[in-house]
């Protein structure tokens, strides 16, 4: 019996070791991935980074261009999506909520939420790019867009479910239609949710380079035009790191940084919203 | 205003103008309803566009090929032969890779984080996973290949390579110069990545686990072990299967994080320290320099395959994670 007992007391100290070490390794590696990306990014952090144009080879530079382009096809992209998004949730918190097509689209969603993002842009290549003949800054826009409706379609359908029902009823009661209980009821109720799932498909959208490879391509020189290739951080620190010179590497490096922390201050302010709801 | 106010105030409303203010009620509530559906047809239209903007575009090369396309393994642009098989064969083995390390890996930091984990660090280590899986992949693509890289080149690679070259059939898994960049690297990187994804849903999975149930084991003495191979595991073992298949949905979708380390070579080797290549690295790496319809169209086509792959994977996460959502719920 004691021997049994021995047995188990040994297994259960090397499983518990085990998941130890597991997470020590697993936040360890984590840590050094963004240690390093501080450290080296921090290295390359000046003025210049943020007010002047990418450089040619062997060159010094900055970031500007990228960092305006990015900026307007997040906004473009968020405008786009958004609007869909909230539209498509509400019906599927709202008005069919027990619809097949509720149950369907939720289903599809799902899976439209972690699809490869580069077939979206493949598909928009397809639909845009190619019809038009030249790569765009709006097709960058729209691509970013297909990955910004499923994370806003998600939140906002969760958000208006957690919606108490005796605030609809009382609306309701007294004769509002359901259009205007959902518009200034509802969404008033969830709004900090909703504007969470805004900002988190902002904070998705900001790292996501394979969409923009062959949608708004790249551009070495200042451009605000939506009609012309519009150059972006992402594709750019791709560009710039696999480049065999030591200045565009560092630049990457600067990017990848500038990015890491705008993803990781937007994710912080979701959650702080998320929470100021739940705890109200 | 006060002009417009006073005399629906003053004279009784009459009942044709309160008709009418129904009437553009009722129409402003079926606009609505109307609006938000056909929000939620366009998601659906989404992925149906999606599907057959890739069957369209991927028709010349089928047409060209056909089914020849999945089993070819020649990728040669300057004679327009095109084959899937080797990108095919890297997705799967780097998917491969990472998923071996990142389930045991994940799953065991979920064990710890829910059993063993001090309370008051259970909530800072869970929110450092879920920022974490939200660092986009070109992070971890350019920390692969300036870091990890020249590090795996001159210490894990030159390690396997002296270990298992004596072992007959091991020998032939680790041959060849360590290049640093390879299949290998390529699945270590998705491991990282996909670990917080694993981690985060295990956890929330296991935390489903209704407490009385845990309770009843520990008072029958139970080791922690015990508790968890035999109570926490077989009731979250849908859900923990649909969270490792969405990891693995990443992983075999994942981009930017492989294109770097991958170093795209077109052949199917037997070496996972040989570079090879993934469907999702040929698309990143060829695609704007792709001269030719089919060339392009072949490239498209590997997205086709891509977008079919994942949808089963995924497909597959979402009905076993929705199973244990309707269990608890």
């Amino acid at each position: 019996m004691n021997k049994l007992y021995a047995a188990r007391r040994r297994r259960n100290q090397i499983a518990m070791g085990l998941s130890l070490a597991a997470t020590v390794i697993g936040l360890g590696w984590l840590v050094l991935i963004l240690g390093t990306l501080l450290w080296e990014g921090f290295n390359g952090l000046s003025v210049a980074v943020f007010t002047e144009m990418t450089p040619p080879p062997g060159a010094a530079g900055g970031l500007l261009n990228p960092i305006v382009g990015s900026l307007i096809l997040t906004v473009l992209a968020v405008l786009i999506g958004t609007p869909i998004g909230i539209l498509a949730g509400t019906y599927m918190a709202e008005y069919g909520r027990y619809d097949r097509l509720t149950f369907f689209v939720r289903f599809i969603n799902d899976i439209l939420l972690s699809a490869p993002s580069i077939v979206v842009g493949l598909f928009i290549y397809e639909v845009m790019v190619a019809p038009m003949g030249h790569f765009s800054g709006l097709a960058g826009a729209v691509a970013l867009a297909v990955i910004v409706i499923p994370v806003v379609v998600r939140t906002t359908e969760d958000m208006l479910l957690l919606v108490p029902n005796p605030l609809r009823e009382a609306a309701t009661s007294l004769g509002t239609p359901r259009a205007v209980v959902i518009r200034r009821v509802c969404y008033r109720a969830a709004r900090a949710g909703m504007l969470t799932g805004v900002l988190l498909s902002v904070a998705r959208i900001s790292g996501e380079t394979a969409p923009l490879l062959f949608t708004a391509l790249n551009n070495q020189f200042w451009s605000l035009d939506l009609n012309a290739p519009i150059s972006s951080l992402p594709v750019v620190i791709f560009q710039f790191a696999l480049s065999p010179y030591s200045d565009w590497q560092k630049l990457a490096w600067t990017g990848a940084l500038i990015i890491t922390l705008a993803v990781l201050a937007l994710s912080i302010t979701a959650r702080a919203l998320a929470a100021t709801r739940t705890e109200s | 205003m006060a002009d417009v106010a006073l005399p629906a105030q003053s004279i009784p409303t009459t009942s044709s103008s309160r008709a009418k203010a129904l009437d553009r009620l009722r129409m402003g509530d079926v606009a609505f309803r109307i609006l938000t559906r056909a929000a939620a047809i366009t998601v659906l239209v989404l992925l149906g566009a999606v599907i057959v903007s890739l069957i369209d575009g991927s028709l010349p090369a089928l047409r060209a090929f056909g089914l020849n396309f999945l089993v070819e393994e020649r990728w040669n642009p300057v004679t327009e032969r095109f084959g899937a098989l080797a990108p095919i064969y890297g997705t799967l083995v780097t998917s491969v890779i990472a998923m071996a390390i990142a389930v045991p890996l994940g799953l065991l930091i979920a064990v710890f984080l829910t059993e063993r984990c001090p309370i008051w660090l259970r909530r800072p280590i869970g929110i450092a996973i879920e920022l974490l899986a939200g660092i986009p992949s070109i992070i971890y693509g350019i920390w692969g290949l300036f870091v990890f890289a020249p590090f795996l080149q001159q210490t894990l690679q030159p390690f396997l390579i002296t270990v298992f070259g004596p072992v007959p059939v091991l020998s032939s898994l680790f041959e060849g110069p360590p290049y640093g960049i390879g299949v290998l690297t390529a699945g270590l990187i998705l491991a990282i990545m996909v670990l917080p994804f694993i981690t985060s849903i295990s956890r929330d999975v296991f935390d489903a686990v209704p407490p009385v149930l845990k309770e009843a084991a520990y008072g029958v003495g139970c080791t922690t072990w015990e508790v968890v191979r035999h109570v926490v595991v077989p009731y979250t073992r849908v859900g923990v299967i649909g969270g490792v298949m969405l990891g693995l949905g990443r992983a075999l979708g994942e981009t930017m994080a492989v294109t770097f380390v991958i170093g795209n070579a077109h052949r199917i080797s037997a070496s996972i320290l040989a570079p090879g290549t993934t469907i999702s690295a040929t698309i990143a790496n060829e695609f704007t320099e792709a001269v030719g319809d089919l060339y392009t169209s072949s490239l498209i086509a590997l997205g086709l395959i891509l977008f079919v792959i994942t949808f089963i994977v995924l497909a597959a996460a979402r009905y076993m994670l929705m199973r244990i959502e309707r269990r608890v719920g």
